[in-house]
């Protein structure tokens, strides 16, 4: 069970550099904004998991839950903050 | 951006109107008082979040819990005294199965959508507008994070009012738009 | 038991991967966001409930807490990914930037 999980978290981390294409190189800063929420709710997943791996679950699911209330602070923050920038819409051109 | 500012005036002349009515009809009794709920619910999750269960940590948490409390008394439930808590939570409960069945049915036609080779020319996204029937404001926040969590339709805007924007992707999911789900928030919320 | 917590996080693999390769396709962001946000949270919510579920192999209390905080985590990201999507959007409105119609090109 050790190895699936092992394998699952690879692929997770495959996915994460899917998303993270976005995040780089999207061409408005609300892509990038999608990009990084896309990658921290993965990493939620992928805490756990290594908890799993590591057989320390108890210690790894607060640092999960931590991560899930960052990124959610985060992306809301970042929003509120890009809503006041004149700049988005001349980005696109 | 006129219709914004029309809604806000809008807004605006609706509070002043239920401020105006809470004020009337302040002496109500009946119920628990709605701090206790708040405290019990704000322990509960201080109990699964700490896991022990020596007098130190339970004593560390009522403290914490009552100055939390204290603090946020009309955040959780803006009147004073709760009643009909437990039907609500019940018919609260009984609702959400629907919705997970509903997002797992959405949540394939989506898939579907992202998957398929010619996805250009399948979906056709458009701004919805439709006028809700729902007035309570909790109703109306639970029907706009339903209808986000429906993949196809995202909430862009929601007045107070219960004017309803909403981006939806493709002619299918549009069709559905207030549909069955208003009518079983209304339901749960006990409106109607 | 094991079987169960196999197929879930299977499918939980399948969702994820819908999202990302949605948020790679879709035209503009308005239509990026429905796959990012939703997908996403049906993945976590099947992965997180075949974790918990396989947590649940010896069955003592640490362990009953253990998979209860995840199931809280999972009930987080389901009241908080619709509020940021809506954050995301509404930043979109203000800003002026009109949503992806039929015909025009990429953004």
């Amino acid at each position: 069970m050790e190895t699936l999980f092992l394998f699952v978290s690879l692929y997770l981390c495959l996915i994460m550099v899917l998303s993270l294409y976005r995040g780089i190189f999207g061409p408005t800063v609300l892509d990038r904004l999608i990009g990084v929420n896309a990658v921290g709710s993965k990493t939620v997943v992928l805490l756990i998991l290594i908890g799993l791996i590591y057989e320390r679950v108890d210690m790894f699911v607060d640092i999960a839950m931590a991560y899930a209330m960052l990124n959610f602070i985060a992306v809301l923050a970042a929003s509120r903050y890009f809503q006041k920038r004149k700049g988005l819409y001349k980005e696109m051109k | 951006m006129d219709d914004r500012e029309i809604r806000n005036t809008m807004r605006q002349q609706r509070e002043s109107d239920e401020s105006d009515s809470l004020s009337a009809s302040l002496p109500e009794r009946g119920g628990v008082p709605a701090s206790i709920v708040t405290f019990f619910i704000l322990f509960s999750l201080w109990i699964v979040l700490s896991g022990r269960f020596d007098l130190f940590h339970l004593t560390l948490g009522v403290l914490s819990c009552v100055i939390v409390t204290l603090f946020s008394r009309d955040l959780l439930f803006p009147e004073p005294r709760a009643r009909g808590l437990l039907g609500a939570w019940i018919r609260f409960v009984s609702y959400v199965p629907w919705l997970l069945y509903q997002i797992f049915l959405a949540n394939l036609h989506v898939l579907y959508l992202s998957f398929h080779p010619r996805m250009m020319e399948l979906i056709d996204p458009q701004i919805v507008r439709f006028q809700s029937k729902l007035r309570k404001d909790l109703s109306l926040v639970t029907f706009a994070n339903s209808i986000t969590l429906t993949p196809g339709t995202i909430t862009v805007y929601v007045s107070l009012d219960g004017d309803f924007s909403v981006h939806a992707i493709d002619e299918k999911s549009r069709e559905g738009l207030p549909g069955e789900m208003e009518d079983r928030i209304a339901r749960a919320f006990g409106e109607q | 038991m094991d079987f169960v917590v196999i197929f879930f996080l299977v499918c939980g693999l399948v969702f994820f991967t819908g999202g990302a390769v949605g948020i790679l396709r879709f035209p503009d962001f308005y239509s990026r966001l429905h796959p990012a946000g939703k997908l996403d949270t049906m993945g976590s919510l099947l992965m997180m409930g075949a974790l918990s579920l396989y947590n649940l192999h010896h069955f003592t209390l640490g362990n009953m807490l253990t998979s209860l905080k995840i199931i809280l985590i999972v009930a987080f990201v389901f009241l908080s990914s619709p509020t940021a999507i809506h954050g995301i959007v509404d930043a979109g409105m203000r800003a002026g930037l009109g949503p992806w119609t039929k015909g025009d090109r990429r953004r």
